[in-house]
């Protein structure tokens, strides 16, 4: 377990000399196979491999040759953090602009398609975009707070010096190819799972790493309890491994081409698919940000969190819970009724412990709600957690299989999806990164307090924008469908439900675009923040206290 | 006795292991009892006449079809429901994509419904509404694909695909594998011979030059071939609904 401490006679540590194993191995590999194939999609990425593992090879044996892995037991590991966070502002700001694009091509098509262009087509922007969002944003933020969160609540240091910028890089390598390969053409089309199997089967390697280094940091621990945010880390660390990997079973075409084809097939396939797609939301969106959650709200408010006991019923019930929903996409579909019936019975359980995780987060600020008045940031955090009980409300509503048959395939679950990931998701994710900068660069505040503020009331008038108008668009669009005439026939054809939304795309335009402004805003704080000087006291502070109801 | 205390939890914040344990068991539960049935109970595919394999060109048509993200905007499923019915058609069964690794059923639809436009339109309409679909639907929002019309197919790794199929379950015979890059070809010729193309998967396959040009083989031949096939193998005249075997 204690790789980082063991080194060889001149003083290399045994875990760097594995990696730079790696890397050579991994370039030679990749350089014969890209050579060997006769499939420019994979020699594509065949090239970005073997210059990733050069490249990375390169820089390992520099750092290595002056000493920059050195084990440093008494010191938290902050340097990964540091880039996960410019990491996520950076994907951030991708996804959303490719967001904004796709907006405007569904908006105006005939100025923002380009028939020279065809991998700007919606088609191939969308998995960019939805990518981009999930897991290059948010999964960067994940990572990088939960580095930083199960560092402090444990009192230790991060297990292994190499390996968790292995996890940083090798994730980051993953977003590349993955929407690199999605621009040219690489996707199995089940979405949020569109990579094909060369960068699952590295997406895995990855994960698989970053559970050993959470779980080898919490085994490290100085102390007694594991506290609540990291039981939220862990079970999205073990079921996202767990889902990625029943959910992309595949057969390559052959070793040399990007192509392989599922092992499951029609109504498994959709039902296997959901579960994993479903559970991406519940658990990568949903359960790792309420480690988020559970972290930086009662640190920035001051204040213990609300109830223990909550905590360990909403924990275990929402985990539970959450695995049986992923049915409800497939309402009035080819999937059996009983397993429709089932899933929806379980999406409306589903809301009471999505509420006690707000509950308990809204309740931390007993006795500090003045600070909504004085701080931005924790406004920003308490909104976070209100879209979160506004769309795990909305989320049950729309399982019933009535509602369903209306909402399903309009843009109400655009809407809808929205909700979560631009108020929870987005706010919970640049709330914590607001409160981590300058922690982590050790200043003294925010460079501007007031670019906060106009940061949060630009993103909240966008989702408020971007929701209205996909409600109003998905519930017309959903009535259009199946309104008749007093004659019996058909009132609308398909292609005058597509002209009725032009005005709603128009404002979710306009929406996204905001949402977007702010992050920038945010991006120009961050960057100024950075550059500001130091606060005086340059030395690691102690190991920091945990917030008061870990040992309760 | 109390099955629970409160104090009782604590075990499981100390021992990581034990925590790793309990998550794992817990969220394994929904997905085994969801899951894990459809493979085993007899009713979850109905049996219908008609299904086959995709022909190598419609599979290369499916494989482009997925490269461009259309399942992103068009579903392949016709609910159980009324207006969705007498919009696209007879509601899509579960028999209907079992050869599909994976399903394109899709979650959206900014574009119609497509599991049922095989025949619906001339393959003249498909290449012009591919190429630019404002020419023909004023109203759409659908990228254009001319390229697809300017791209040659690339069907060097056909048998590989087909033998791919093969292992995940698709009843490919060797036969097929075998025959894959005649077949592909002479599926896009309205002047080759046909026979052993048909003997493997049918007599109502069709062959045609679906992209137009019938000088060479282009990725919007494929395509179109795909398309024009979509939801036209089941043979609904010995499908009845009512069947208790089809009730589920």
């Amino acid at each position: 377990m204690a790789v980082q401490s063991t080194t060889t006679d001149d003083g290399w540590p045994i875990e760097g000399s594995i990696y730079l194993l790696v890397c050579v191995f991994g370039a030679l590999l990749w350089a014969v196979a890209t050579a060997a194939s006769r499939d420019p999609l994979f020699q594509f990425q065949g090239y970005i491999f073997t210059a990733a593992f050069v490249v990375g090879g390169f820089a390992l044996l520099m750092g290595l040759s002056d000493g920059r892995f050195k084990p440093k037991p008494d010191q938290y590991m902050d340097g990964v953090i540091k880039a996960g966070v410019i990491a996520t502002l950076f994907w951030g700001a991708v996804g959303m602009l490719v967001g904004v694009v796709l907006a405007a091509q569904l908006s105006f098509p005939r100025i923002f398609y380009f028939p020279d262009f065809g991998f700007l087509n919606f088609g191939r922007l969308r998995p960019l975009h939805t990518s981009a969002v999930i897991f290059a944003f948010g999964g960067n933020a994940l990572i990088a707070t939960s580095f930083y969160v199960v560092q402090r609540t444990c009192r230790a240091r991060l297990f292994g010096e190499v390996t968790p910028w292995f996890v940083f890089w090798g994730y980051n390598l993953f977003i590349v190819l993955a929407g690199s390969g999605y621009l040219i053409g690489i996707t199995q089309s089940q979405e949020y799972a569109e990579p094909e199997w060369v960068c699952d089967l590295w997406l895995a390697i990855v994960w698989v790493t970053y559970l050993v280094v959470f779980l080898g940091t919490l085994w490290k621990r100085k102390e007694p309890h594991i506290y609540v945010a990291n039981w939220f880390y862990l079970s999205f660390i073990v079921t996202i491994a767990i889902l990625h990997v029943v959910n992309n079973l595949a057969v390559p075409v052959n070793f040399l081409n990007h192509r392989s084809y599922s092992v499951w097939s029609g109504v498994e396939s959709a039902l296997v698919q959901w579960w994993y797609g479903h559970n991406a939301v519940g658990f990568f969106l949903t359960a790792g940000f309420l480690g988020m959650m559970y972290y930086f709200m009662p640190k920035r408010a001051e204040r213990p969190i609300y109830s223990y006991r909550l905590s360990i019923i909403h924990f275990w019930a929402l985990i539970f819970i959450y695995i049986w929903a992923g049915p409800h996409h497939l309402h009035y579909t080819a999937l059996p009724q009983w397993t429709q019936t089932l899933g929806m019975t379980f999406s409306i359980m589903l809301w009471m412990p999505s509420w006690g995780g707000m509950i308990n987060g809204l309740m931390t600020l007993s006795g500090a709600w003045d600070k909504l008045r004085t701080d931005p940031v924790i406004r920003m955090l308490v909104v976070s957690l209100a879209f979160y009980g506004m769309s795990t409300f909305e989320g049950p509503v729309m399982s019933i299989r009535v509602v369903n048959a209306l909402s399903h395939y309009t843009d109400w679950t655009i809407g809808h999806v929205h909700s979560g990931a631009l108020g929870w998701v987005g706010f919970m994710t640049l709330g914590s990164i607001y409160c981590i900068v300058p922690w982590l660069w050790r200043k003294e505040r925010l460079y501007s307090n007031t670019l906060v503020e106009w940061h949060f009331w630009i993103a909240t008038t966008g989702i408020l924008l971007y929701i209205t108008a996909m409600w109003v668009a998905g519930i017309m669009e959903g009535l259009m469908w199946r309104e008749y005439t007093p004659q019996g026939f058909l009132a609308y054809s398909f292609a005058e439900t597509v002209s009725a939304r032009h005005v709603e795309n128009v404002v979710r335009l306009v929406g996204g675009g905001m949402y977007l402004s702010g992050v920038l805003i945010m991006i120009y704080n961050v960057w100024r923040t950075i550059r500001s000087p130091q606060l005086a006291i340059a030395a690691q502070p102690a190991p920091a206290a945990l917030p008061a109801a870990a040992t309760a | 006795m109390a099955l629970f205390s409160w104090a009782s939890h604590g075990k499981l914040e100390r021992h990581s292991l034990l925590l790793l344990i309990g998550i794992i068991i817990v969220v394994a539960i929904g997905g085994l009892v969801e899951v894990v049935p459809l493979f085993y109970l007899q009713n979850t595919i109905e049996p219908v006449t008609g299904m086959r394999p995709y022909t190598p060109l419609e599979l290369e048509g499916r494989d482009i079809y997925i490269r461009e993200g259309c399942y992103l905007c068009h579903s392949q499923m016709i609910r159980s429901l009324k207006d969705d019915v007498e919009r696209y058609g007879h509601y899509s069964l579960a028999a209907e994509s079992m050869y599909d690794h994976p399903f394109q059923w899709g979650s959206e639809r900014q574009g119609p419904d497509l599991a049922r436009v095989g025949g619906k339109y001339s393959d003249g309409w498909h290449r012009d509404h591919l190429i630019d679909p404002r020419s023909v639907v004023p109203e759409s929002v659908m990228p254009p694909y001319r390229f697809l019309a300017e791209t040659d197919l690339d069907y060097r790794d056909i048998e590989d695909k087909l033998r791919a199929m093969q292992t995940v379950g698709v009843p490919y015979t060797n036969d097929m594998i075998a025959h894959a890059e005649d077949d592909l070809r002479a599926q896009d010729d309205p002047y080759a011979s046909v026979k052993g193309l048909k003997s493997r998967y049918g007599s109502k396959v069709v062959n045609r030059n679906f992209g137009g040009d019938p000088d060479r083989i282009t990725e919007m031949d494929a395509l179109i071939a795909y398309l024009q096939m979509l939801g036209t193998l089941v043979d609904f005249s010995t499908y009845h609904p009512q069947d208790p075997n089809n009730q589920r």
